[in-house]
């Protein structure tokens, strides 16, 4: 009996520091954003997103940073996806079995928690230092290198998920290879792959340290691809480590706005998959 | 399961695809193609066009599709030979001394990586002596304890959590945690610990409230979300027939845990565990934020540091000079190379655990 007992104290002591943990672990979590959401909406308001980033000292807003944030998002998901796509396609379609698919597939897992540091230094050897300037392009092009290896992963998950009696028929009917995939793998798997591209861009929105010295960035407004252009993340850098106070009150702003926009990325991407047809 | 289709044999015969349409009952198309000889030449050799541009379309597609996946390994290639080319000078200039040289002065040119690759170490190993067992903890609680009710909603937020960027983290380490730490936390630590002999070391110094331990700290609330979701699906591979054997000779929830769970999973679970840790060595705005930047290694935890990726991302864009650029970009080439390798282990572990989930 003794036994027993001391069995049972030991699992309740065991089980309840995994309380312990989920009570840490999520309410540590829960602070950060209830911080973050008190101090971004205290120094919120509609300037922010009509006025420019002030000089140190001055009232202002994020407009040119939003802007350029926009613009090379949207070029390197531009670049980043078609590239992806037809990886991830190879690797669910022609060659499933293949020894490259298992070897890219390796790669492909270890670049997407590679650190997006070194890509942004891999950008520079190649672009920037080419060009003799850092340039939004160079910018869109290190964003580009992290969207590839999240969208390779989602087509070739989703595609995988298509069933192959779908493929079979089609390809009874006489349908030629390519249009059995374009017209009936992307087709089935379709809000699969609208999520890969929305997963990255929501990974890709809060990215700064490949653009620090690709886009670097711009006190002024700019939307010229071959300039250094200004960046949410970069100013949030930039603003926070400065001695002023209506600096860091914008980079609360700012963070406050990269967290909503990925939530709200992700949140969409997550009801897209769960509404996906059963077959 | 076999492959998805046999490659492409269009070459059946279009007397075949004529006379299936006849089969099908489209008597206009029928008539139209039988009417005399000419015409089904006609009709025949345009269809051979069609296939023979459906055949060319075919094949590019496919060569398209085989060459963006070699450039996804090509990507790689080139990440790693344009690191090891923007190095050569720092490799030339250095040799391997730059591995074990402490001292990093731009003015004179001397750059060594030891500061930085132990800052990034220790950095790395504080968040994850915080990170693993607090998400080992909530994950168990999520996949054995928790109510079926709140398991999906806590398990999404979880998710959530782990996409949210590491800049949001590294600004509320700096306005939020670094102060905190300072006033209440590390006054505390350097009295508790003033007469314990190695402790004493360890937490030395004045409360600066950024430095080394904070940034472990940083670095561990942004790795446990991500250690939490992969240890969480691990765990949810232990079949219940597993489980509920062991329940059935009255093992308590904790044996369970420990001698069937725990064993059946660890393959899965150190992959888990190492790829947090890739991310932790590899982050950087996190840390950037919150370590004080000072290149020298010093044995308090409290002091201000660097990492690999602070250095770069501090000073990449100020660097003047060949030599110092270089030696940076050679610092990236050891983060990435470090890197590589734990998420290469990483990969290995969780690809085991598939194998053998699928057993």
């Amino acid at each position: 009996m003794a036994i027993y007992k001391s069995r049972r104290r030991r699992s309740a002591f065991y089980l309840g520091l995994c309380y312990v943990a989920v009570a840490i672990g999520l309410g540590w979590l829960a602070i950060i954003l209830a911080t973050l959401l008190f101090e971004g909406f205290r120094n919120f308001s509609l300037t922010v997103f009509t006025q420019m980033t002030p000089p140190p000292g001055a009232e202002g807003g994020l407009l040119n940073a939003i802007t350029g944030s926009l613009i090379m998002t949207t070029l390197g998901v531009a670049i980043g996806t078609p590239l992806g796509m037809l990886a991830g396609t190879y690797m669910a379609e022609y060659g499933r079995y293949s020894k490259l698919t298992f070897f890219v597939r390796f790669i492909n897992d270890i670049l997407l928690s590679a650190p997006s540091i070194v890509i942004g230094l891999f950008v520079y050897e190649v672009m920037v230092v080419r060009m003799g300037h850092f340039s939004a392009l160079a910018g869109a092009a290190a964003l580009a290198v992290i969207v590839v290896p999240v969208v390779v992963r989602t087509t070739e998950d989703m595609l995988l998920l298509v069933p192959d009696t779908l493929r079979e028929a089609a390809r009874a009917l006489g349908l030629p290879r390519s249009i059995v995939i374009g017209k009936v793998a992307y087709r089935a798997a379709r809000a699969g792959l609208v999520t890969g591209v929305i997963l990255a861009i929501a990974r890709i929105s809060g990215e700064t340290a490949p653009l620090l010295f690709t886009a670097l960035n711009n006190q002024f407004f700019s939307t010229n691809l071959n300039a250094p252009m200004s960046s949410l993340p970069a100013v949030i850098f930039q603003f926070a480590l400065s001695p002023y106070k209506e600096w860091q009150h914008l980079a609360w702003t700012g963070a406050l706005l990269i967290t909503l926009a990925v939530l709200a990325l992700s949140i969409t991407a997550r009801a897209l998959q769960t509404q996906r047809p059963a077959k | 399961m076999a492959g998805p289709c046999v490659p492409p044999r269009l070459a059946l015969g279009h007397g075949w695809f004529i006379h299936h349409i006849m089969l099908c009952g489209d008597n206009a198309v029928a008539d139209n193609l039988a009417v005399d000889d000419i015409t089904l030449e006609r009709v025949e050799s345009r269809l051979t066009h069609a296939l023979a541009g459906f055949k060319l379309r075919d094949g590019l597609f496919h060569v398209l599709t085989l060459a963006a996946a070699w450039a996804v390994l090509i990507l790689l290639g080139g990440v790693i030979a344009s690191l090891v080319v923007g190095s050569v000078p720092a490799i030339k200039a250095f040799g391997v001394n730059f591995l074990t040289t402490e001292s990093w002065n731009p003015v004179t040119e001397k750059f060594g990586a030891m500061a930085p690759v132990y800052g990034t170490i220790v950095t790395s190993l504080i968040a994850m002596a915080i990170a693993v067992p607090s998400a080992l903890g909530i994950a168990i609680f999520l996949t054995e304890l928790c109510p079926f009710a709140l398991r999906k909603p806590i398990g999404i937020a979880i998710e959530l959590l782990a996409g949210i960027p590491s800049i949001i983290y590294g600004i509320w380490g700096l306005f939020v945690l670094a102060p905190f730490l300072q006033e209440h936390v590390q006054p505390e630590l350097i009295a508790a610990f003033a007469n314990v002999p190695v402790l004493s070391k360890l937490f030395a110094g004045p409360p600066y409230g950024i430095g080394v331990l904070t940034a472990g700290i940083i670095l561990a609330v942004m790795v446990l979300p991500i250690v939490t979701s992969i240890s969480r699906d691990v765990f949810e591979t232990v079949p219940a027939v597993l489980k509920e054997a062991a329940y059935a000779v009255g093992c308590t929830t904790w044996e369970v845990i420990r001698s069937v769970v725990i064993p059946y999973t660890r393959v899965g679970l150190i992959g888990g565990v190492m790829l947090g840790l890739g991310r932790a060595l590899g982050e950087t705005m996190a840390v950037t934020f919150v370590i004080g930047n000072a290149h020298r290694i010093s044995p308090s935890l409290l002091a201000p540091g660097t990492t690999i990726s602070a250095t770069i991302a501090n000073e990449f864009t100020e660097a003047v000079g060949d030599l110092y650029t270089s030696a940076l970009i050679l610092l990236g080439l050891i983060l990435f190379v470090i890197t590589f390798i734990i998420l290469a282990i990483s990969r290995y572990m969780l690809m085991r655990l598939h194998r053998q989930e699928g057993r």
